[in-house]
């Protein structure tokens, strides 16, 4: 608990195959969630008691949550005092922040041809390395530490470089791998899906090594920009959670304006309309992963500025708490993705802080079956469009 | 069977001169559709000429909805001709037929539903650049159906049957068909929306745009169309013009409940 308070809450990165099993499990809940998501329903069976429980549950899902979540922080608060509270605080924002934009990712793709893009945490850890890369072959680290000029400048050349390259990189997964399984059963292209995965890490373990790679870029930012209360805010902790909703911000904007951006809702929501509308499917999809791989990018390097190591196969585990994130919110829908982030780094952060760091995950996925059991539709509760 | 230059089996008796493809809006030749190893459709000719109303008529599953969708390229046929303008279109794709001025408003509508009319509208219009053409048919469908000027902000899937009929019919309208397919406008709705509905479709017809209609109500489809064809388990089984399609005592013992 309060080794937590000194470190930033990284999630730990070592995680073996072993667990792989159980989360390909979760995912199969989750499809066969969103599938019957009309109602929040537990088995028939059980007594009228309990199942008024269950439709109230349901009702007041978000209110409930969020509820959980005050009296956590503030029981926090008064175990550990209002500094490490506060600091608390910060590290769930800064976390959530990185959960938000990778699970914007997860809920594009779903929206779009309804495939859990297992992929997607690895083209995050993947997008990393690309920034890593870039700044290297650049010298973009001395360029941003030299000056806060050349800080924005160096900022300027990573983020769009790398988005452009895992953009490219999701389009290219997109194309070879889960295009010509478009109209196969569900579970083909999830399983293609595991194997990208397991492919990209492959590729990360060769050239990266097994251990973790520290990445020169926490030390681009640095600096306390201000303190409330005996917590102290760095200006990194400004720059995350800032650029990510910077980031949101556009995406949504590009969603409600644009005119691809109306295509890709309107693919989402029914494709043979969309076709009837001259609409390019393909073209379309691929902007999606185009756009969803580029947050990942974004994501990828906030992190690496936050906490300064990158490992091959710190994407898949991410990923996953992506995902929960994703489906808490309501899987396909955009702004849920981004809220279901950040409360996942608060149940994250503050679960870790009451019940001890190691119970975090658990927790999360606790949820997740909380979520799947009493609001498959997720707390932004839009029915998921379902292919004719 | 043929009675009055009725033609039976799918062949015209009154054939166009050979190789007279100008005013050919649309035109089958002997087109084969299979879902998997169903024959949705066998054989089926059928034409469409310029600024013409044809009515497809026919029973439950008897493949008019099919026969859209493969005019619409949303299907292939496993064999056969589809010809639009007078050009074979195999090979191209739904969203490229749509470009060539195709307007489809499908069965079941398939509205985009949590979007607003206004933005259905506006994917309708998807394809085009020219603004001031794409604003002059937007106040035309606004004059068609002055409700949906009323609804324009609201979301597509909270409109009521009719309301949504009309959202369809709209969106297909705002690509500036040359040719327009509606699959059972009427379907669901009451019977004085019916009537509107039908009213606006020859209004549409009047300004030029040929229309293929799908109609459960056969007689309310023949009396407005100039022509007819009556499909039976994939095959045409008659054709020709609307006034002897009803003079039929076939049509209206099978369709007209007469």
């Amino acid at each position: 608990m309060s080794e937590q308070s000194g470190t930033p809450a990284a999630p730990p990165a070592s995680f073996g195959g072993a667990d792989r099993s159980g989360s390909a499990m979760l995912v199969d809940q989750s499809g066969l969630g969103s599938r019957q998501a009309r109602k929040g329903g537990v088995v028939s069976t059980v007594g009228p008691i309990f199942r008024a429980a269950n439709g109230w549950v349901s009702r007041y899902f978000a209110s409930l949550l969020v509820i959980m979540i005050v009296l956590a922080i503030a029981l926090t608060g008064v175990q550990h005092g209002a500094s490490l509270m506060g600091e608390q605080i910060k590290n769930a924002l800064v976390l959530g922040a990185i959960y938000a934009l990778v699970a914007i990712g997860y809920t594009m793709v779903y929206g779009i041809i309804e495939l859990i893009n297992f992929a997607h945490g690895d083209v995050f850890t993947a997008s990393g390395f690309y920034a890593v890369f870039i700044a290297s072959v650049l010298h973009l680290d001395s360029l941003a530490t030299g000056s806060f000029g050349g800080l924005l400048l160096a900022l300027a050349i990573v983020f769009p470089l790398s988005m452009l390259a895992a953009g490219i990189t999701g389009v290219v997964i997109e194309f070879v791998a889960y295009r010509r399984l478009r109209d196969a059963p569900r579970l083909a292209p999830l399983i293609t899906a595991i194997g990208v995965s397991f492919l990209i890490e492959g590729i990360l373990l060769v050239f990266e090594g097994p251990d973790n790679v520290t990445t020169h870029q926490a030390s681009w930012i640095n600096g306390q920009a201000f303190a409330i209360g005996g917590v102290s805010i760095g200006y990194t902790d400004l720059f995350v959670v800032g650029m990510a909703l910077l980031l949101m911000f556009a995406l949504g904007t590009f969603v409600r304006r644009t005119r691809l951006g109306k295509a890709m809702r309107s693919t989402a929501q029914d494709r043979t309309a969309a076709l009837l509308c001259g609409i390019n499917i393909n073209r379309t999809i691929s902007a999606t992963f185009f756009i969803g791989s580029a947050l990942a990018a974004a994501a990828a390097i906030i992190y690496s500025i936050n906490y300064g190591v990158l490992k091959w196969n710190i994407g898949f585990h991410l990923g996953i708490i992506a995902f929960t994130a994703a489906v808490l919110g309501g899987i396909g829908n955009i702004v849920g993705a981004g809220v279901g982030g950040f409360l996942i780094g608060m149940i994250y952060v503050f679960g870790g802080s009451i019940f001890g760091g190691e119970w975090s995950e658990s927790l999360i996925f606790a949820v997740l079956v909380l979520i799947l059991t009493f609001r498959p539709v997720g707390l932004f509760g839009v029915e998921v469009t379902t292919r004719a | 069977m043929s009675t009055n230059g009725l033609s039976a089996n799918g062949e015209q008796l009154s054939a166009s001169a050979p190789g007279a493809d100008a005013g050919k809006v649309i035109e089958l030749r002997e087109i084969d559709v299979f879902y998997g190893r169903v024959n949705a459709l066998s054989k089926v000719s059928l034409e469409v000429r310029q600024g013409e109303i044809v009515a497809l008529i026919g029973s439950n599953g008897a493949g008019k909805t099919t026969t859209l969708r493969t005019i619409s390229g949303l299907i292939s046929p496993r064999s056969g001709e589809v010809r639009l303008f007078g050009n074979s279109v195999r090979g191209l794709g739904a969203e490229h037929i749509a470009r060539l001025g195709v307007g489809h408003a499908p069965e079941g509508r398939r509205l985009f539903s949590r979007m607003t009319v206004r933005e259905n509208l506006d994917m309708g219009a998807y394809s085009r650049n020219d603004r001031t053409g794409i604003r002059t048919d937007l106040e035309r469908v606004f004059t068609l159906f002055p409700r949906l000027r009323e609804r324009a902000s609201q979301l597509a899937g909270s409109l009521s049957g009719g309301e949504q009929q009309m959202v369809a019919i709209g969106r297909a309208l705002m690509s500036a068909p040359k040719v327009l397919l509606l699959d059972e406008p009427s379907l669901g709705l009451a019977p004085i929306l019916v009537d509107a509905i039908f009213e606006v479709i020859r209004e549409i017809n009047s300004k030029g745009t040929t229309i293929l209609l799908i109609e459960q109500n056969a007689l309310l489809a023949l009396k407005t169309a100039s022509r007819g064809y009556v499909l039976e388990t994939g095959s045409v089984a008659l054709s020709g013009p609307s006034a002897e399609l009803i003079a039929s005592p076939d049509i209206q013992r099978a369709y007209l409940g007469m």
